[in-house]
């Protein structure tokens, strides 16, 4: 059965808190080709391309032709529910605690079969299903099969929600609420129905346009946070770290010169201070308590989001240093995704082109609303994604990386 | 497909070893394999340094194999196999083994199937069971294969008509016929109402749908029928075996395996047909896999099982003698040796060493094996035709 | 009168010695705290920024460092509690002797004279002081002598509410100061040694737009003479008679520092009228 997300009761303090348990996540490495769509919610499976024999379970040779030369590719999913099960007992800790537990045979219309999580809202076999990629509590790729039509959200099914960050109910940081992107954040994450924000700030003698309003807004505290200062994180996560579910990074550092336009590393540093130890403080102080609450009932930690940039992935000269320093913060992030997966604790990456904001006025367009960097957020919060390129700028560097890191960076820099 | 392959005269197999099944046991395989091996010389009357060829099957004798075993039971054999396949081992052993022996290559085959189960082996074994099955199935849900099998069975089902009643009918027998086997694990009756309201396990099989992981090993010596009668070892004669790996490999679900293919080179070899089989052991993991060896092996046609079963009796005595100890679905699964258990009672019935209850005047005995569940259907199938001499 | 030759030195100092003990002398400590909630400098966005001070702990008797506890530090020159160098302004960047490292030492120790404007202050955020409201102070309390401090009493330290002692609109800063012409009458007619503010410049906030701009800095530094800025508890201290001990780190080349500045009060000038 599917339901709305309902608000969660209130916890018993007498009962001892779940610990965070994990799906299997032992993968081989051909495997793990999946992770590489399932991270950006694309189901992608090998082609061979010599015969175009579409390859399930990965494997290291084409099953029709023996090719090695199996390409990872975008499938539309489309297939038949041929047979279905209800799980009624586990081996594993993690679906012993969800019995019982919905699982399809598919096969695709390319011809293969595969076994997936099932969608509460599917008919019964033999029916119409599209399968999706999605990433599980443990962060490895898994298929689950979707009813064919409509919109039905992943977070609905009771069974599912697991695989999301929903921020339902939720209570969430934004680390920096001050910046444009951050109060767009702090509105958008309000609409999915967040239980409360806390809007980090610091320099509370700066009142940006727009942020005298955030104070004003329902279910939102303003919290003194200052990302560059240890020991005002440190404050912050003793005041308040237990209670926090999904981290929402948005603060950073950005100034436009390249690596000569400014004598001196003063703003590389300003930039570094806040775009990597700031990210680096905030892990260690948030990191080991949001670990702890890994399990702990419906509106459990969940999720930690940093903001990040696609100049993380190759530097772009015109902004030197701060590319540099989102390089940092993206190797630190990684770090931080490997630390929070014991725990269940997704970590998403967002990459944006440029923000349309007052550092990247010179910038040509397309450039990304900071409204429209929020709704990638809490899209990829109510999703099952890890690496969020927002809009085409980032969409178009990530497929030149991908293509050839080496000419990218020629590209940029031009 | 080749009507028939060369003949297996004068093959004999002989010795039909049981060690008593535990549930959970602190012992190795190697111990459980050991005691096989013990009784087998034993029963044959020669000592351990006559058996010059030895082939083993076992799930948990990691980190050894075949080769260990030779050193740590101090065995010195000019033939040597291990097979990983899991219920049709057995099968699959015999055929090499019997090879072995019609071109000299060995003169005694020691085929030992043995698995130890601690209280974590099963969720060990099955947790990397494949490759396939480690990415594929195992992450969804960890149900093991009754997830595999439970999408089998309800195919089955919707496709051929088939209902729990009648799956029941043959877990019933079984239960009746383990009732007289004394290494059976399982002790009591049951009845068609106990199996149809047991508890789920996979939607729609149910707890005694499912065989109990225990350790023990079943084990029998091939050698040529002049070797048995020169020891004065009553023996049986192989007739005919056949294998297939990855059979109707584009079939979407499995509702027809291996056996399909060669049944026609099993019985010619033999000189026999379905009619002429007294008794039949199937592989029993599941009761939908031995309704499709049913169909397969020839005694009914594909998709006919139900109407089969509900013509037929499986008692011991019944109409048509099958899984006459019980199968591992009464006696237990002791790992690998779940696809000797078969063989072992077929050799018994066959040459008047029966431990439970004996099917009267059996000549022919058609044993099947099955088994790896690589991903989403058994692999590996085979089956032989024994004789009595 | 009769001429008295001044007592040899090592008894004065006994006797000043004597006199902190005793309590005849106090010690007024004008220093806020260093840390990193105290606000910091802000420049536009564009230009090179001055860090706001920092601590990161290397070790607190952990396995870090077991017996021990102590910490690195970042902070810019200008932070805090600070004082400012002649080398600070471009006006004084020929001078010699400018910096940290190279000041005479004996500048270090001098008298300081308290104008309190901490009424009007609080009335107008952007209260000047002017050469007037000197002149009318001096009537009361005398001349101001030469080479001493001009402290520049507003209570603003008193505001422990960052955003109000940085008190920015949209126009920018708004904290009182002295006017132009009042640092030229300070410089030309008083000889004074340095200018002292407890708001976070010794020019007022809205001194980018004075003729010329941050009159303070300019001509003081410009004649050599030094800043000290967030001082506190000046109402603690009398119009005339306290001295201050006022040395700035020495730094190499150093355009400032942070300091502690400490000011010697007689206690029986203490409660005087201001």
């Amino acid at each position: 059965m599917s339901e709305t997300i309902k608000r969660p009761k209130r916890k018993n303090p007498i009962l001892r808190t779940r610990s965070p348990t994990l799906p299997p996540d032992r993968r081989s490495r051909i495997a793990l080709g999946l992770v590489r769509g399932a991270a950006q919610g694309k189901l992608e499976l090998q082609r061979c391309a010599d015969c175009g024999t579409v390859q399930y379970p990965p494997r290291e040779a084409c099953v029709r032709c023996l090719s090695a030369e199996l390409e990872w590719t975008l499938m539309s999913g489309r297939g038949e529910l041929v047979s279905e099960t209800m799980l009624r007992h586990s081996q594993e800790l993690f679906f012993r605690e969800r019995v019982p537990w919905r699982l399809g045979l598919i096969r695709l219309t390319e011809g293969v079969s595969l076994v997936a999580h099932l969608d509460a809202r599917c008919g019964p076999a033999p029916s119409t299903v599209k399968v999706e990629a999605a990433l599980d509590r443990a962060g490895q790729a898994v298929l689950v099969a979707r009813p064919d039509a409509g919109d039905a959200a992943l977070a609905d099914d009771p069974k599912l929600r697991d695989m999301t960050s929903d921020p339902r109910f939720r209570k969430v940081l934004v680390t920096d609420a001050k910046s444009p992107v951050g109060q767009a954040v702090v509105r958008t994450v309000l609409e999915a129905g967040a239980d409360l924000v806390w809007a980090g700030h610091c320099e509370p003698w700066k009142k940006p346009p727009g942020w005298p309003a955030i104070a004003e807004l329902p279910k939102t505290m303003l919290v003194p946070l200052d990302v560059t200062d240890t020991r005002s994180v440190n404050e912050l996560a003793a005041e308040l770290g237990f209670k926090v579910d999904i981290v929402i990074n948005t603060a950073e550092h950005h100034r436009t010169f390249g690596l000569f336009g400014r004598a001196g590393v003063e703003t590389a540093k300003a930039e570094m201070e806040t775009n990597c130890f700031g990210l680096l403080r905030l892990a260690q102080a948030f990191g080991p308590i949001m670990q702890a609450r890994g399990a702990d009932g419906d509106a459990s930690a969940v999720a930690w989001v940093n903001l990040l940039s696609i100049y993380a992935l190759s530097n772009f000269p015109q902004h030197a240093t701060y590319s540099a320093s989102m390089a940092a913060a993206l190797s630190v992030a990684q770090a931080l995704r490997a630390e929070m997966r014991v725990a269940g604790i997704r970590v998403v990456n967002i990459f944006p082109g440029p923000i349309d904001d007052e550092w990247n006025q010179l910038l040509l367009p397309p450039k990304l609303a900071p409204s429209a960097v929020a709704r990638a957020i809490v899209a990829a919060l109510k999703g099952s994604v890890e690496d969020v390129y927002p809009g085409d700028i980032a969409q178009d560097w990530l497929a030149r990386f991908r293509d050839n890191p080496k000419a990218l960076e020629r590209e940029l820099g031009r | 497909m080749a009507s028939r392959t060369a003949s297996y005269e004068g093959v004999a197999v002989a010795v039909p070893v049981t060690v008593p099944y535990e549930r959970f046991t602190i012992r190795g395989a190697h111990w459980f394999i050991a005691r096989a091996l013990k009784q087998l010389v034993e029963g044959a009357g020669i000592s351990k340094d006559e058996i010059d060829g030895l082939c083993v099957a076992s799930f948990t004798l990691a980190p050894d194999s075949a080769v260990g075993l030779t050193q740590h039971l101090g065995l010195s054999t000019r033939w040597l196999d291990h097979v990983p396949m899991g219920g049709a081992s057995g099968i699959v052993s015999l055929r090499r083994a019997a090879r072995a022996v019609q071109a000299g290559d060995a003169e005694i085959v020691a085929c030992i199937a043995g698995d130890t189960n601690h209280v974590d082996s099963f969720r060990l074994s099955t947790a990397t069971f494949s490759m396939f099955a480690q990415d594929a199935v195992y992450p969804y849900g960890a149900g093991g294969p009754n997830t595999s099998f439970a999408f089998l069975t309800a195919y089955y089902m919707r496709k051929y008509g088939a209902t729990s009643q009648d799956f029941g009918r043959l877990c019933v027998a079984q239960r009746a016929n383990a009732l007289h086997f004394p290494h059976a694990l399982f002790k009591k009756p049951l009845t068609l109402d106990e199996y149809l309201n047991a508890r789920l396990v996979a939607d729609p099989l149910r707890l005694f749908d499912c065989v109990m992981p225990c350790a023990g090993a079943e084990a029998f010596l091939v050698m040529s029928e002049d070797r048995a009668k020169r020891l004065g070892l009553p023996h049986a004669r192989l007739t005919s075996a056949i294998e297939r790996h990855n059979a109707f490999r584009d079939d979407p679900v499995q509702d027809r395996g291996g056996w399909a293919m060669d049944r026609d080179c099993l019985y010619e070899t033999a000189g026999v047909g379905p009619a002429d089989i007294d008794l039949v052991e199937v592989y029993d993991d599941y009761p939908v896999i031995c309704v499709l060896q049913l169909e397969d092996l020839g005694f009914c046609g594909k998709g006919e099982g139900p109407d089969f079963i509900r013509r037929h009796s499986f008692e011991v005595n019944g109409s048509f003698p099958y899984n006459t100890s019980g199968g591992q679905l009464s006696i237990g699964q002791a790992g690998a040796a779940g696809g000797t258990l078969g063989l072992v009672e077929a050799i018994r019935q066959l040459t008047g060493q029966t431990l439970g209850a004996k099917v009267e005047k059996a000549r022919h005995a058609l044993v099947s094996g099955f088994g790896m569940i690589n991903f989403d259907r058994g692999l590996c199938t085979g089956a032989a035709i024994l004789a009595a001499t | 009168m009769t001429y008295q030759s001044p007592a040899p030195g090592h008894e004065i100092l006994a006797s000043f010695t004597t006199a902190l003990a005793t309590g005849a002398i106090r010690i007024v400590d004008l220093t806020q705290t260093l840390g990193p909630d105290f606000p910091s400098i802000v420049m536009p966005p564009e230009m090179g920024q001055s860090r706001a001070f920092r601590m990161e702990e290397i070790s607190r008797y952990d396995e870090r460092g077991g017996a021990w506890y102590w910490n690195n530090l970042s902070f810019g020159e200008h932070t805090g509690t600070h004082f400012d160098a002649p080398i600070h302004w471009v006006s004084g960047r020929d001078l010699p002797n400018s910096s940290t490292d190279t000041i005479p030492v004996a500048d270090f120790i001098a008298p300081a004279v308290v104008i309190d404007c901490s009424k009007q202050s609080s009335a107008d955020a952007d209260f000047l002081l002017t050469r007037d409201f000197i002149k009318t102070w001096e009537t009361v309390h005398g001349t101001i002598p030469p080479r001493c401090w001009v402290l520049m009493r507003t209570d603003w330290s008193k505001k422990s509410d960052p955003a109000a002692y940085q008190n920015f609109d949209e126009t920018g800063q708004h904290t009182p100061g002295p006017d132009p012409d009042t640092v030229r009458f300070l410089l030309n007619e008083r000889d004074v040694l340095g200018f002292g503010t407890e708001t976070i410049g010794t020019d007022a906030g809205q001194a980018a737009h004075f003729l010329p701009p941050y009159p303070c800095h300019y001509y003081m530094h410009g004649a050599g003479r030094y800043g000290l800025q967030c001082l506190t508890k000046l109402d603690l201290l009398p119009p005339t008679g306290s001295s201050l001990i006022a040395p700035p780190l020495k730094i190499l080349q150093g355009s400032g520092s942070p300091l502690r500045v400490l000011a010697l009060v007689p206690s029986n000038l203490v409660g005087a009228a201001p």
